[in-house]
């Protein structure tokens, strides 16, 4: 199935730093069809580096970055859904970002492009699902940041989501998530090729961005997957060289994975999408994280990984435990595949069915409300 | 063998008696699920389970019940005061490390309690006790004591003494051996018991 991205275009979007964007565009995909009584729709977020393309192939064959949960037959089976996925603001897969053109000086944004936060990303998404006549998605659902993005639906539009599946997230980023994304954009920023934000007519910041990539990738990784995939292999040589070339499998790996994603991401995106998440915090503004998570009324089904050490399971566990405070509909599962935080990507055998099973209720509730409505 | 398999599905029927259509009801040790489902179709009530095996957890969720996968004992202290009509324990109690404080957490949360355990006052355990001179085998404890997962064991007597002493209310109680109930010598004849509890204003 060749999915085709599509643009939508909005006059202006408010952000909470305070400034007004004109002329946002989104890129989004969609997967299946729009039932009649519109009750089928999902809305799936992607992860930091992510875009809207999460399922089926695009023109050049790549395949969806979730295409082995969502699919005909799988997870999100596009079958009985209708599956939509944008690629989040600020962003650089066709979304406004730090390297679209601000409209009032006709060059890139770079770093005058105004700070973002989740809750930005999601009300331009509710633009977005206004303008596609749908009034109340089956699930918001998503890992990662996609997860905090499901979360902040939840409380900012609880009327037009059933229910909520945020996977291997957070209420807010710990110290240590933090620390982490400052490695990253220190190291972007440490690039003389950085060029204070304004490198788009020459080369972009590949060495700084490469290496923000490579801790990235570390922290995705647990300790036992990497042990697995790598251990002290070497790479090509059967003595180590005494020198700083590359001796083991896993060093290769790692330039491999920076240099590749120099290719498809901006640096000033990056900087952005990780100050957004370092800012999320789902309890600012409420004595407790379950007095925030009052304002929901969907039913959510929680996911974290025992392998995942950037989100740890108990990290899952104060978002269920907050809703159980109140007795909310929560359903939470700690799955066991040991590929750390990446596992919500790259094993979803477990995920399959326990998604399958809770969507299945999902509408059919919702379908006897209507019903009973 | 665990109580459920015991009664096969009779308990459901004795536990779906005991609990009026469209409840708030957290079965603690929900396992698969099963339980919770059949309540909600023939009940219609609000459901919840608590379950510690991700397996059965996994199942449960596929099925379609809102399940915790965590610990019964640190799940009771998270949910608020009232939060449930009925709380279920069905056949964990023997397990439970401090089964008073389950108890007492389950009549926290919830306004009544419906407890099922395995009888050790049942005659087949005192023979097996007095005859063998070892720990007691049975078809309903046919656990190694070293491999066991009971950890307490109770009579029927002794489950009415504590609440007395904590001043339950025993709202109902039905006694089985096999799937027939037991009315004469509950504590020589009964193999498990199902207590309907509350506490006492």
């Amino acid at each position: 199935m060749i999915v085709e991205t599509q643009q939508a275009r909005f006059e202006s979007l408010d952000l909470d730093c305070g400034e007004t964007l004109r002329d946002v565009e989104v890129a989004y995909e969609t997967y299946g069809q729009l039932n009649e009584d519109r009750s089928n729709a999902v809305l799936i977020e992607h992860a930091f580096t992510g875009d809207a393309h999460v399922a089926g192939v695009d023109h050049e064959g790549k395949p969806g970055w979730w295409a082995n949960m969502v699919g005909p037959g799988k997870a999100f089976d596009t079958d009985h859904y209708f599956v939509i996925c944008s690629n989040v603001l600020g962003g650089c897969r066709g979304t406004t970002g730090p390297a679209s053109i601000n409209p009032a000086t006709g060059r890139p944004w770079g770093l005058r492009f105004p700070g973002i936060t989740i809750s930005d990303m999601v009300r331009l998404q509710k633009m977005l699902i206004d303008r596609l006549g749908i009034e109340r998605l089956l699930t918001v659902t998503g890992g990662s940041m996609g997860g905090m993005q499901a979360l902040e639906w939840a409380v900012a539009y609880p009327d037009s989501i059933e229910s909520c599946i945020p996977i291997a997230t957070t209420a807010r980023h710990s110290a240590q998530q933090i620390a982490f994304n400052e490695t990253g954009r220190q190291a972007i920023m440490a690039d003389p090729d950085f060029a204070g934000g304004d490198f788009y007519g020459g080369p972009p910041p590949a060495r700084g961005l490469a290496v923000a990539r490579m801790v990235g990738h570390i922290t995705y990784m647990s300790d036992e997957s990497m042990r697995e995939k790598f251990g002290r292999r070497l790479r090509n040589r059967d003595q180590v060289s005494f020198g700083f070339d590359i001796d083991f499998e896993v060093e290769s790996y790692l330039r491999y994975r920076g240099a590749q994603f120099v290719g498809r991401f901006d640096a000033n995106s990056y900087l952005y999408i990780t100050k957004a998440m370092d800012y999320f915090d789902l309890t600012a503004g409420f004595p407790s994280l379950a007095a925030s998570l009052e304002r929901a009324t969907c039913r959510f089904l929680v996911l974290s990984f025992t392998s995942d050490w950037l989100y740890p399971s108990y990290q899952s566990q104060e978002i269920v435990n907050a809703l159980r405070a109140r007795n909310h509909d929560v359903t939470y599962c700690e799955l066991s595949p040991n590929y750390g935080h990446d596992a919500f990507l790259v094993d979803v055998g477990e995920q399959t069915e326990i998604i399958r099973g809770f969507l299945a209720r999902c509408l059919r509730e919702r379908r006897q409300a209507g019903v009973r409505a | 063998m665990k109580v459920k398999e015991v009664l096969g599905r009779a308990d459901y029927a004795l536990i779906g008696e005991m609990i009026p259509h469209g409840s708030r009801v957290l079965d603690l040790g929900c396992g698969d699920g099963a339980l919770l489902l059949w309540l909600k179709e023939q009940k219609s009530v609000q459901a919840r389970g608590v379950e510690k095996n991700r397996e059965l957890v996994q199942k449960a969720i596929a099925r379609g019940v809102t399940v915790y996968q965590g610990d019964l004992e640190e799940s009771l202290a998270e949910y608020p005061p009232g939060a449930f009509d009925y709380v279920i324990l069905s056949q964990t109690l023997q397990e439970s490390r401090r089964p008073l404080a389950v108890i007492e957490g389950m009549l926290r949360i919830g306004r009544h309690a419906v407890i099922a355990f395995p009888n050790f006052g049942h005659w087949r355990v005192r023979i097996a006790h007095l005859f063998s001179g070892r720990a007691p085998k049975t078809p309903l404890f046919p656990h190694n004591w070293y491999d066991s997962p009971n950890i307490h064991f109770l009579t029927i007597i002794d489950f009415e003494e504590l609440a007395r002493a904590r001043d339950w209310a025993i709202e109902r109680k039905v006694f089985l051996s096999g799937d027939r109930r037991v009315e004469l010598l509950p504590n020589l004849l009964a193999e498990v018991a199902i207590y309907l509890v509350k506490r006492r204003q």
